[in-house]
């Protein structure tokens, strides 16, 4: 049963009067404002916030909670997302006081144990990468990117090289060429060839002196890993360009492969995916990047270093390109991604790619005869399925498919994503999902590809709202409550 | 205006050009067929009177929820007139295409690219054969 | 393997579906010459009771601000968490769930968005809020590039009085793009108006203004909105948002882009992050902002529901041509400050910025009764304050504080070589009139130790 009196807008249920928190009277004598804020900045009356109870705060937003999916409540195979599951210890952890409430700004003698603990993550994140150099700084993957980018432009400044362009994959996520922008180059797309790899011809056609980095996602959005990467490096590296790295996918390859050993120069991780998050319904996440030595000057201070058993943050740094973010970066996040990592080890992190990749090949075999993989019989930690065929045949949609698994409890898959593939849904399972999980996740599609193709077009039908408006919404924006 | 007699640009904008007070002026918008494949338009934004557009290059945006498509000016010359209410009702440009749902008039500069723009005959063989 | 459910039979079970002879076999896509041959070299897996300890022992290290009195500020500070807002962020429906890409099955997220955005608009006084961005300081630099892309001008003037951090963003992420930076000095503890007016021209985007200012102290906003606007330049704001508890909002004092760090609204300071980047601006430039943006509209059964929105403004529609590479918002911090603004209402804002105003103008009395510290700038100020030391042993003054279990301020010398005398403190509602005595109490015993020494 949905209580709908304690969803409606919380503006709505509002009335003067009423509120949640209480401050206490002050304890040092008080003056009259007047004499202390000047007449011009002063404000008459407070922001016009709504007014209401801590009951009614506790019951609108607990009410709200149940109208979502998450990976706490449903099988979530969000491809490139990695919903994989969020250790309650992580959570618990991170908000022990010693670590929740330090200020950025304590002398580093107040803060020793987290510097420890940041200064050990760096040195994760270098070996798992094979990546020596390491910056937690940036708040994101995409931050990340744009950080990354930013080096490779100091690194050819210092070189005395001015190169203006930086290849992208057309099936590489949008972030990249919008990085690539902002760090001042001009975005160029590389093809994908018939297996979805990197197409080397075009690739060698657009490869000169003027391509500072050449950005890859490996294993790649189609969740193949492209045995090119090596001859990619070498190619980019003979002129003198260098190889970022999307570390979206890193969950297939823990431990198995290492992006410094199959030529990258620079990488991000995505810790709130392959370091178990959580997602927090968008965010926040962290894009520490790892670089090369002779990238790693360039990063942006502070580092954590150690001398003589202290740790200390490191602003000494010439060749930095200066701050991306205010204070050291999304700590919280760095510390569950830390905890993560200490929970599995070396064994544990490899068995969980493993059985992330084993998962995903296991429901692409369950499911390829009703939604077939043009992209081969085997993939790493994700694979991209089209309903291409059962569009022409039955004038079913990826869409369709997407919206009737919510009915049936699943969340949807990523569709139309990448844009390579028709009708595309991108399928991550990830390792902490059991096969009876994929089992009835896959006897569900079978049912559902067999359904009356009018039923789809109307799907969902079992929650809250169905189907959305959204051209209403982008053609006549309400993007704020407003009283009737 | 009877898209029989409009000449058409291979990215889908149509113009037609009159005289008015001794100028060549075209009245330049977007075919019934781009706007079936732009689906539900949600967006648009006009360029300014006075401003010089050239043919073959960007003029403007169109959005539908989910895609950006730019629009290539078939002309060359300035922008005599824009259809300002043309945003505010992007219904339009489905139910009216060649008439109400006009987006620009440009005085012509140079006639000299009307020459690489197509016919109506010809423009519906190059949809028959993208559709 | 703590996460995982396959068991040695699901697995022959499951490489037997796929057709492949082992998990390895999996794998043959990566050439042999890439593989890692050897297990990774970090510490061996820990069960939940040894990392707790683990955990535990590590953060003991750390002296946080439940044992040591916060007087730390600089655009992260300690402010009262009302327990409401850690009880409904902490459920998992909100914090294990993801981007709403599926608008029914997360309308929760989606209304909580909708709500945060006109919350944040309630609170600024602008017409329209993006579901937020990183940080204050991304939310800065982000604010200046719209007003480039708006103005098509490439000159950004700034002021000395602006958090040093969030102009060293916006200095590292104009090195590479065609744009200029200039900063104003600020001598008094707010901008020098001359100079301002001197800077501003017709080639600048926009003026940016952080109010109160780095030092604490209030600007005069309007006059320096005019200033702006007088040359076409667009004029952004970033405030604290529990000031606005009793200073005029952003909105009515002429600001075309609000900015905020929203950490205050609920969130713990966390050794800086993550936070909350706050951004609203007027309606006219909403196609130019980045970040995600959650609309109301109706579903096909024509009920009341939220999507996200305007999303060709975004790159994964528009790619290079994007408003920004900015892809996440902070969702999870988004809902904390929409918990924590519902809860405090106008009269709850307005008691919590009172009692910071209130307390710190009382500490500021107190700490310059010894006449060896005095208030660097003669100007109204919130929540925060600069002293300085006469004697100019910030650093030691400090140390022994801190000695004395009082984080009692932030050395300026880092970011002003001309301020290395003093230091910035801030008081929030939480700090009791005790503990200001005992902020000023051991100021003095610093005082008197050195006096001693130095005889």
């Amino acid at each position: 049963m949905r209580n709908t009196l304690a969803t409606q807008p919380i503006f709505e249920l509002s009335k003067p009067g009423r509120r949640a928190a209480r401050f206490p009277k002050s304890d040092v004598p008080v003056r009259p404002i007047e004499d202390l804020l000047p007449e011009r900045c002063r404000a008459t009356t407070p922001p016009p916030l709504p007014e209401v109870t801590e009951p009614d705060v506790v019951r609108h937003f607990t009410n709200l909670s149940t109208l979502n999916m998450s990976v706490d409540t449903h099988f979530y195979p969000l491809g490139s997302c990695t919903m994989k599951h969020n250790p309650k210890r992580n959570e618990r952890l991170a908000n022990l006081p010693g670590i929740a409430d330090l200020h950025p700004y304590q002398p580093d003698d107040t803060v020793q144990g987290l510097l420890q603990l940041l200064h050990e993550l760096q040195g994760m994140f270098a070996e798992i990468s094979g990546l020596p150099a390491v910056s937690l700084q940036p708040a994101a993957g995409a931050h990340g990117e744009l950080t990354a980018l930013m080096v490779a432009a100091a690194y050819f400044d210092d070189l005395g090289e001015k190169r203006t362009k930086v290849l992208t994959p057309d099936s590489a996520h949008g972030t990249n060429p919008a990085s690539a922008r902002m760090a001042g180059f001009d975005a160029v797309t590389i093809k994908s060839d018939s297996r979805g790899l990197v197409d080397l011809e075009d690739l060698r056609s657009k490869l000169d002196d003027q391509v500072g980095v050449f950005m890859i996602t490996n294993p790649s959005t189609l969740g193949i890993f492209d045995d090119q990467v090596a001859d990619i490096a070498d190619l980019v590296h003979k002129e003198g360009g260098l190889i970022y790295l999307d570390g979206a996918n890193m969950n297939a390859i823990l431990g198995i492969a290492r992006p410094g050993d199959f030529g990258a120069d620079m990488m991000h991780y995505n810790p709130h995916k392959t370091f178990s998050g959580p997602h927090g319904g968008g965010g926040p996440g962290a894009g520490p990047i790892c670089v090369t030595e002779k990238l790693g000057p360039y990063l942006p201070a502070p580092v954590v270093c150690q001398h003589d058993g202290r740790f200390a943050l490191d602003y000494d740094r010439a060749k930095s390109i200066g701050r991306v973010r205010a204070f050291f970066g999304n700590v919280g996040v760095l510390v569950r991604a830390y905890c993560y990592i200490l929970t599995h080890g070396a064994d544990g992190l490899r068995r969980a790619s493993e059985n992330a990749v084993l998962n995903a090949n296991y429901l692409l075999s369950r499911v390829k005869h009703i939604l077939p993989v043009p992209h081969g019989d085997r993939c790493m930690h994700e694979f991209v399925a089209t309903a291409g065929e059962l569009k022409k045949t039955k004038g079913i949609s990826a869409m369709d498919i997407a919206k009737r698994l919510l009915d049936f409890g699943y969340h949807a898959p990523t569709v139309y994503f990448p844009l390579t593939v028709a009708e595309s849904m991108m399928i991550e399972p990830t390792e902490s999902e059991s096969k009876e999980t994929l089992d009835a996740f896959a006897a569900a599609l079978f049912r559902i590809t067999d359904e009356a193709t009018e039923l789809l077009h109307d799907a969902p039908h079992t929650t809250a709202i169905s189907r959305p408006d959204e051209v209403q919404a982008a053609r006549k924006p309400v993007l704020k409550w407003t009283s009737a | 205006m009877n898209p029989d007699e409009l000449l058409f640009a291979e990215t889908h904008e149509w113009a037609k050009v009159n005289d008015e007070d001794g100028a060549k002026v075209a009245t330049v918008g977007i075919s019934a067929f781009a706007v079936e494949q732009l689906t539900d338009l949600v967006y648009m934004e006009l360029p300014s009177v006075g401003a010089t557009v050239e043919a073959g290059k960007e003029f403007g945006e169109v959005e539908s929820v989910k895609a950006v498509s730019p629009l290539y000016s078939p002309v060359t010359g300035e922008i005599v007139a824009v259809n300002a209410g043309l945003p505010d009702s992007l219904e339009t440009l489905n139910s009216d295409p060649y008439n109400a749902g006009w987006i620009l008039k440009v005085k012509l500069a140079d006639e000299s690219s009307l020459a690489k723009l197509l016919d109506s005959a010809a423009y519906q063989k190059q949809c028959a054969e993208e559709g | 393997m703590p996460y995982t459910f396959n068991t040695p039979e699901d697995q022959h079970a499951m490489l037997d579906a796929i057709g492949a002879a082992s998990i390895d076999d999996l794998f043959a896509p990566i050439p042999d010459s890439l593989r890692l041959e050897r297990p990774l070299d970090i510490p061996a897996a820990m069960g939940e009771l040894e990392l707790t300890q683990h955990m535990q022992a590590l953060a003991a290290k750390n002296e946080h601000a439940g044992q040591k009195t916060c007087f730390l500020g600089g655009g992260s500070y300690d402010h009262f968490v009302p327990a409401v807002v850690d009880a409904i962020a902490s459920r998992g429906e909100f914090y294990t769930s993801y981007t709403p890409y599926q608008p029914e099955v997360s309308q929760g997220n989606l209304q909580v968005t909708f709500e945060y955005q006109t919350l944040i608009c309630q609170l600024t006084g602008m017409d329209v809020s993006n579901a937020s961005l990183y940080d204050g300081g991304s939310a800065a630099v982000e604010a200046v590039l719209l007003c480039m892309s708006v103005t098509k001008r490439s000159k950004v003037v700034t002021t000395a009085s602006v958090h040093p951090e969030y102009r060293q963003i916006i200095e590292t992420y104009f090195t590479h793009l065609d744009a200029e930076l200039i900063t104003v000095g600020s001598p008094a503890g707010i901008v020098s108006i001359e100079e301002l007016e001197e800077a501003v021209d017709d080639d600048t985007a926009c003026v940016l203004l952080q109010q109160p200012n780095f030092f604490g102290c209030v600007e005069d906003a309007e006059r320096i909105s005019g200033i702006a606007h007088e040359h076409g330049a667009l004029f952004v704001v970033s405030c604290d948002p529990i000031s606005l508890g009793q200073l005029k909002r952003p909105g009515d004092l002429g600001a075309d882009v609000v900015v905020a760090e929203g950490q205050s609204l609920g969130s713990p300071m966390q050794f800086g992050g993550p936070y909350l980047g706050i951004m609203a601006c007027r309606e006219k430039f909403v196609r130019r902002m980045p970040g995600r943006i959650a609309g109301q509209t109706t579903d096909r059964r024509g009920k009341r529901c939220w999507v996200l929105t305007l999303q060709t403004r975004e790159q994964h529609i528009r790619r290079e041509k994007a408003t920004s590479n900015i892809c996440t918002n902070q969702g999870l911090f988004a809902l904390r400050a929409a918990i924590y603004l519902s809860a405090l209402g106008p009269q709850g804002l307005r008691e919590a910025s009172e009692l910071c105003l209130q307390k710190s103008r009382y500490a500021i009395e107190q700490l310059v009764a010894d006449e060896r510290f005095e208030l660097a700038f003669q100007q109204p100020t919130f929540k925060e304050f600069v002293i300085r030391d006469t004697k100019g042993k910030v650093a030691d003054v400090l140390a022994e504080c801190s000695e004395s279990g009082i984080l009692a301020g932030i050395p300026l010398s880092t970011w002003y070589p001309n301020l290395s005398d003093c230091f910035l403190v801030a008081v929030t509602e939480k700090r009791t009139k005790h503990e200001i005595d005992q902020l000023a109490d051991s100021l003095t015993r610093a005082s008197v130790d050195d006096s001693v020494v130095s005889v």
